[in-house]
This record gives structure tokens, sequence and C-alpha cells, in this order.
């Protein structure tokens, strides 16, 4: 009778399973999750009616683009073996990928989420970039269309400005670190040119990117290293990933985002032309609101002098005087008035008088009949034989009563 | 006048534009404020010329300073 010590039994099981389970993908959802600081990975993967126990050991844990986390649905692949000390069978899982969205995206919202949450993406926080930079920064690669495209359109827009380039891998492996590096650097350099007190133009702001590629080319710009070195970064960033319709979590850090290289430098660099046109204007305002300034001043001064003038003694006397004439003229016309009146009165009296005056009437041929010197009115006072007198207007002639 | 940069000089021109546009003072003002408002002009068309253009790379060294190179 073959009698196994329980090592033997143990270790003829784990060959057994080791032959045939390894290189397999299993499918389940992760439970139990358990990171500690060894930088092992303890979880198990289950479904309706199993489980079964996995690790990760730290050194795949950088296969893992993604945070396993308890309730999602993945996919392991490894092989099974046996951990002989407890007898237990166990997954040992090389690399995890999610199930549904890839690895790469579930990382990508994973990390957008937390930036969000720390605050990376704030409006708030986004700075201003100056209307007239006179040196621009790029950190892109030294080759490829990207440089080429922001060179020709800054020079276009602005012939004089500067370029200073900073050159990285914008994809593989190295390339997020040596992007961040560079945004660093970048900052730094800045700082020592400030502090050299030599005449040269700090860089006012930078341009961070690369031409268009697949999602897996443009990861770098999704990384977090990058972002956070964006956001360190004191020196204004517009982010390039020439990815026209997505946003990369470095679009969203960066303080202006641009769908490609080319619209970069349009947003950074101004048209010369268009600036000189803009100090054109403002001379021209500058000139004409003095104008209109020294204008409104001069008739002022004008309506004032009109004022003054009325004010002058002189003028003053030769108003009088000519209120005097008119007085005068005025009084003169009344009396002339009154003594035309007057006259008209004394006529009208003298033209009855006349008319009254006994000669006048006498000139009419009337008499008058004296007797004894008295003037008779009355025929009956007459007897014949009385001596009358009679007078006309010329002469008298005595004549008896018949 | 200090060397102000082009940003500052273009909004201290506004400013005073807007100020010979809507005030009211003394002749001397005026004389003094469009006089500055020249002096700015200038400044701002010199920025403009002043520059030369360099496009350039930037390397570290071993030691970890920048080195520049003509691109």
């Amino acid at each position: 009778m073959n009698v196994y010590t329980v090592t033997e039994i143990t270790r003829e099981i784990k060959g057994m399973l080791e032959e045939t389970y390894s290189g397999i993908w299993v499918e389940g959802e992760v439970s139990n999750l358990s990171k500690p600081a060894s930088g092992h990975i303890y979880f198990s993967i289950k479904d309706e009616f199993s489980s079964l126990k996995c690790v990760i050991f730290k050194s795949y844990s950088k296969n893992v683009k993604f945070d396993v986390e308890d309730g999602m649905k993945v996919l392991c692949f490894g092989n099974i073996g046996i951990y002989e000390k407890s007898g237990q069978y166990q997954m040992y899982v090389d690399m995890v990928e999610p199930k549904g969205k890839g690895a790469l995206h579930i990382a990508f919202e994973q990390l957008k989420e937390k930036l969000y949450k720390e605050g990376l993406f704030d409006e708030s926080i986004k700075k201003d970039i100056p209307d007239f930079p006179k040196r621009i920064g790029v950190v892109t690669s030294s080759t490829g269309a990207a440089i080429k495209d922001i060179i020709e359109v800054s020079q276009r827009r602005y012939p004089n400005i500067e370029i200073t380039i900073f050159p990285v891998q914008v994809q593989g492996d190295n390339a997020k670190t040596e992007i961040a590096e560079a945004i660093y650097d970048m900052n730094i350099f800045n700082e020592k040119i400030k502090i050299s007190g030599e005449k040269e133009n700090p860089i006012d702001l930078m341009i961070v990117g690369r031409g268009g590629g697949s999602v897996e080319d443009l990861w770098a710009f999704n990384e977090e290293v990058v972002a956070r070195a964006i956001h360190d970064s004191d020196i204004p960033v517009i982010s390039a990933v020439g990815h026209e319709i997505d946003f990369t979590i470095s679009d969203l850090v960066a303080d202006i985002r641009a769908a490609t290289p080319s619209q970069a430098a349009e947003i950074a660099v101004p048209i010369i032309e268009d600036i000189k046109d803009r100090i054109d204007d403002v001379f021209t305002s500058l000139e004409r609101s003095a104008d209109i300034f020294l204008e409104n001043k001069f008739e002022k001064i004008v309506s004032l002098e009109k004022r003054l003038n009325l004010m002058e003694p002189v003028n003053a006397l030769l108003q009088l005087e000519q209120k005097l004439d008119e007085t005068t003229q005025k009084l003169s016309t009344y009396i002339t008035q009154y003594i035309s009146q007057e006259e008209n009165g004394i006529n009208y009296i003298q033209e009855k008088l006349n008319i009254l005056n006994p000669v006048n009437v006498l000139k009419r041929g009337y008499s008058i009949t004296f007797k004894d010197g008295k003037i008779i009115n009355n025929a009956a006072s007459l007897k014949k034989g009385d001596e009358i007198v009679s007078k006309f207007a010329e002469g008298e002639v005595g004549s008896v009563v018949g | 006048m200090a060397d102000i940069s082009f940003e500052k000089a273009m909004g201290k021109l506004d400013t005073i534009v807007s100020e010979l546009e809507g005030g009211d003072f003394a002749l001397e003002s005026l004389i003094k404020k469009y006089e500055e408002g020249i002096k700015l002009v200038e400044l701002c068309r010199g920025h403009l010329d002043k520059a030369k253009s360099r496009i350039e790379l930037i390397k570290k060294d071993k030691k970890g300073d920048f080195v520049s190179k003509d691109f």
C-alpha cells in the first residue's frame, strides 16, 4: 500500500495543476481585495458558485495599468499553483484586464476622477497667457510635424518671436517622465534667467504636445506625472495633443487646450500686424481726444469772452446812452403829439369863435339895428316915425320907420 | 519712464485716452498726459521692432546646466 506524506501528495497535485493550468485566462468578479505594504496584491475572483484566490506579485504589478477594485469584473492571466504550506491552490496572476472597457480606459477614468476631486481642472486656477509673448517654450519631439508646424505658424504671425524647444520623447515608456521633467526644467530655466539679471527674455508661455497618433501613442499625455507637472508649472501651459476630438488629461489640466500644435501657435502668437494696427488706432485716439479736448476749451474761452464783453463799462455806457436817446425820442414824440392835440383843440375853438364873431355875421349880410343907441331885436318895440340906425359890416345907415 | 512691459504700456495708453475723452481738467494736465501717451506709443512700437528671432534647442549637460543649440 502506497502511503503518501502530506508533502508528497501536495507536490504531486501541485505538479499536475501547474502543468495543466499555466498560461490561462480566468474571468470573474474581484472581492476581498488586499494591498499590503509589501506591494503584492491579494484578492479573489468569483462567480455565482465558486471563488478562486489570486495573487499578483509586486514584480508583476506594473503590468496592471489601473487600480483593481472590489466588484470589478476582470480577466486574469497567469497560472494555477499550490501554496504548499497551507495546501491552498491559488492563481498566480501575471496580468489583469478589466472586462468590457480597456485597462487604459479605466485608468483614464480613475485618474480623471482623482485629479478632478483635487481641483486640478478648476477654471479658477487657469492662468491667462500674455497678449504679446516675446518668447515661447515648446515641449515636444524635435523631429516630427508638430514642431515644424508650431515654428511655421509662429513665425508667420510674428517673425521676430523667440522659440525655445525642450525636446522629449512623446511616446513610449520614457515619454511621460521626459515630458514631466522638461516642464519642470523649463520653469527652472526661467528662474535662472530672472535671477541672472541679463537682458534675456523669460519664457512667456509653453506649448506641450505632439502630432496625431493612436490612443496608445498619445498615452503619455494622460499620465499622472505629466498632469502634475503641468499643474505645478508657473509658466502658463497650452496643451496641444494632436487629437482633434477627445480630451487628454493634459488638456484638462492645462491653462488652455488647443486641438492641434498649429492651433496652439495661433492661440499663443498674435498677428503682429494686428498689434501694430492697434497701436496706431490708440495713437489716433490719443491725438483726436486731445484735439477735441482743446476745441472744447477754446469754445469755452470764446463764450466767456463774449459774456465778458457784454459786461465791459464802455459797453454799459453806450447802452445807457442808447437808452437815453430812446427815452428822449419818446419824450419828444409825446410832447409833439400833446402840442398837436392841444393845437387841434384850440383851432377847433377858434373856428367856433370865428363863426360866432359878430363881424363875420355882419359880413354874411346881417345888420344890427340901433334905436337911441340901443340894439333892437324885437320889431314890436318900434313904432312909426322912430329913427333907427342900421349898422352893416361896413358903414351905417339912418332910416325912419315907415 | 522705466521700461515697462508691452501689456502694461498698452493698458496705460487705454486709460489715458479714456481720461482725455471724458475728463475735464487743466491745460497743463492735458499736455502732461498727452506727452505721456506719446511716450507710451513709442515704447510699444519699440517693443515690436526691437526683437530678433531665435529658435533654439535646450538640453542639459552632465552637470545639469542648460545648454543651447540652434535648431
